[in-house]
């Protein structure tokens, strides 16, 4: 009696949390459209004709669905060059920065030598220095160099971050030991175990770094705004569209166009390498403990 | 290549074999960490130092240079439009923070492992952390457009015409902070749901057999289990957020008047508006020193609530 009772209950319970939980899912969706929602106006209205940009009540979709809007874009300003120079700019930049940390990361990780626990207390203080602090010398020496205006400064003074030489560091960390042991009693030095051991067995974590750094590169606004002045031939995107406003500031739909545009990279990464996005969290020490 | 010495001769002492394997290693972490310690020396060590330097001299971008001591601190700190960007700045970081991190731990406790297409969500929200800050700043300026998505929605909803968001004083960094906490915290959400991953199912399973309701588990159980990532995700969200510089400058470029110029901002202007570099420079370090000083608090407060397990 007392048992069918509680069942009961349990039942009735669980039928109260099955109608719970359908409505924690509605209101989520809910909080989903509520946050796409700018993107999405965005998105409807680079398809749509200029007159109907600004309309009440406000529409998804206009009369028409203007593809072309995605042609005119690049037909009023140089967007081809803008992202010519993003795609440049981004990707010797990541090269650079996964050559150069990985290196690194693995003579922390895996070579002795004195000093080397200060010296890595020194890497991770250059990362207490804000970007925002360096552009002013940072600008000096462009100058000094005579970089001023040049993908080499587009490039060059953020690459060396001791961001990912200590994610990778992390990583080889976890490298058995004893792999690297035997490696070395069968002669190997160590340019093979770091090309032929870490480098491959250190792919999420490469792929991690270089998605990330891709990113920031392709993002980075301030630095570019400060150093390149013909924006028309080593502009990248982020400048691109910041002067497009300023050139073609009513053309609502174009711009939209070329935001939207500017995304895709971005959304294309997160959505490939969604996996990797926790476990790079993780590796940064970010998440759990 | 180095002579292989980890497959000792029996000829040679251990105590020599060891001591040939440690120099060979110095020499090759010279080689292996060369790039990036000339490259953090010449971009990151020498520019801060330059900073400081700078900053102690009235410095123009072109033409001559003279050493003014701390004229420019002085004069930062007798400037009326120095004091009310810092100011603005705080506001920012006031508002925007805590934010930041209700929303992202809120949604990422709502998001449970029990929510289908969590994975979905994640991506979600994660997309505009990715993307251009510029492309998410023009996105934003369609919405607050007069006559924009969100003017046109009251109007004919409300049938209430919206002020001008980004033009009056009263709205403009709202508007800022607004489309600062929708940009950016993708990251916070999934710092917090991967630590809400990590707390024991059992724990919060006797908590609901003790009769705990979601909210006392959440308060008693997953919040103090997640205090690591809270603080360090609450530390590189504050230390961002004095950094804040894209927003205003696309949004409203620091008005109207200077409601909401910001600290970098400021350094912008003066550096490459009024071509004054040793101002700049000043102001730089101030915000240095301001980001160093929360910093410090941060981590001597954290033995008080933060708990290592």
């Amino acid at each position: 009696m007392a048992e069918a009772v509680t069942l009961g209950r349990a039942a009735g319970r669980r039928r109260g949390a099955g109608l719970r939980s359908v409505i924690s899912h509605l209101l989520l969706v809910a909080v989903a459209l509520l946050f796409a929602a700018p993107v999405l106006y965005a998105l409807g209205t680079s398809l749509k004709p200029p007159d109907e940009v600004f309309t009440r009540p406000p529409t998804l979709i206009g009369s028409e669905l203007r593809f072309e809007n995605y042609i005119d874009a690049f037909r009023y300003a140089p967007f081809g060059r803008y992202f010519f120079n993003s795609f440049l700019v981004a990707i010797v930049g990541t090269a650079v920065v996964v050559a150069v940390s990985s290196l690194a990361a693995f003579a922390f990780a895996r070579l002795r030598f004195r000093g080397r626990e200060l010296l890595f207390v020194l890497f991770l203080g250059t990362l207490m220095v804000p970007q925002e602090v360096l552009i002013v010398p940072m600008y000096w020496l462009m100058q000094t160099l005579g970089w001023v205006d040049s993908y080499q400064a587009l490039i060059l003074p953020f690459a060396f971050t001791a961001f990912g030489t200590f994610l990778l560091r992390q990583f080889f960390l976890t490298v058995p030991a004893e792999l690297v042991d035997s490696a070395r009693v069968d002669g190997a030095g160590p340019f093979n175990i770091f090309f032929r051991i870490m480098l491959p067995l250190g792919r999420p974590a490469v792929a991690v770094l270089a998605m990330f750094t891709f990113v920031a590169y392709w993002g980075s606004f301030l630095w570019p705004l400060i150093v390149i002045d013909t924006i028309d031939v080593k502009g990248t995107v982020p400048l691109g569209l910041n002067s497009f406003v300023a050139q073609q500031g009513t053309q609502w739909n174009l711009l939209m166009a070329a935001a939207m545009l500017a995304m895709v990279p971005s959304v294309l990464l997160v959505v490939l390498l969604q996996k990797n996005l926790v476990r790079g969290l993780l590796t940064t020490g970010f998440g759990g403990r | 290549m180095a002579i292989d010495t980890s497959a000792p001769s029996p000829a040679v002492s251990p105590a020599l074999h060891v001591r040939r394997r440690l120099r060979d290693d110095r020499r090759h972490a010279l080689i292996f960490l060369g790039p990036s310690v000339l490259g953090l020396a010449l971009f990151t060590l020498f520019p801060t130092v330059m900073a400081l330097v700078m900053s102690l001299f009235n410095w123009p971008v072109f033409g001559n240079r003279t050493f003014v001591g701390l004229g420019n601190y002085a004069r930062l700190l007798g400037d009326p439009i120095f004091r009310q960007v810092v100011l603005n700045t705080c506001l920012f970081v006031v508002l925007y923070v805590p934010l930041n991190v209700v929303v992202s731990l809120g949604l990422a406790a709502w998001v449970s492992p029990r929510i289908k297409g969590r994975s979905a969500f994640r991506v979600l929200f994660f997309i505009p952390v990715m993307a251009p800050i510029v492309a998410n700043a023009m996105v934003w300026r369609l919405m607050y457009q007069p006559a924009g998505l969100l003017d046109s929605v009251s109007q004919s909803v409300f049938g209430v015409e919206t002020p001008s968001f980004l033009a009056s004083s009263g709205t403009a960094m709202l508007a800022i902070v607004a489309m600062s906490v929708w940009q950016g915290f993708g990251y916070n959400f999934l710092v917090f749901s991967t630590a809400i991953d990590q707390v024991p199912q059992e724990q919060l399973e006797a908590a609901a057999i003790d009769g705990a309701s979601g909210i006392q588990r959440f308060r008693y159980v997953t919040l103090p289990m997640i205090t690591p990532s809270l603080f360090l995700a609450t530390t590189l969200t504050l230390i961002t957020s004095f950094q804040v510089f894209a927003q205003p400058f696309l949004l409203t470029a620091g008005g109207p008047g200077n409601a909401t110029q910001t600290l970098v901002l400021f350094v912008y202007n003066q550096g490459w508006r009024y071509l004054h570099m040793g101002l700049a420079a000043a102001a730089g370090w101030v915000l240095f020193v301001i980001i160093m000083g929360i910093t410090a608090i941060q981590f001597l407060g954290q033995k008080r609530w933060v708990h290592y397990g």
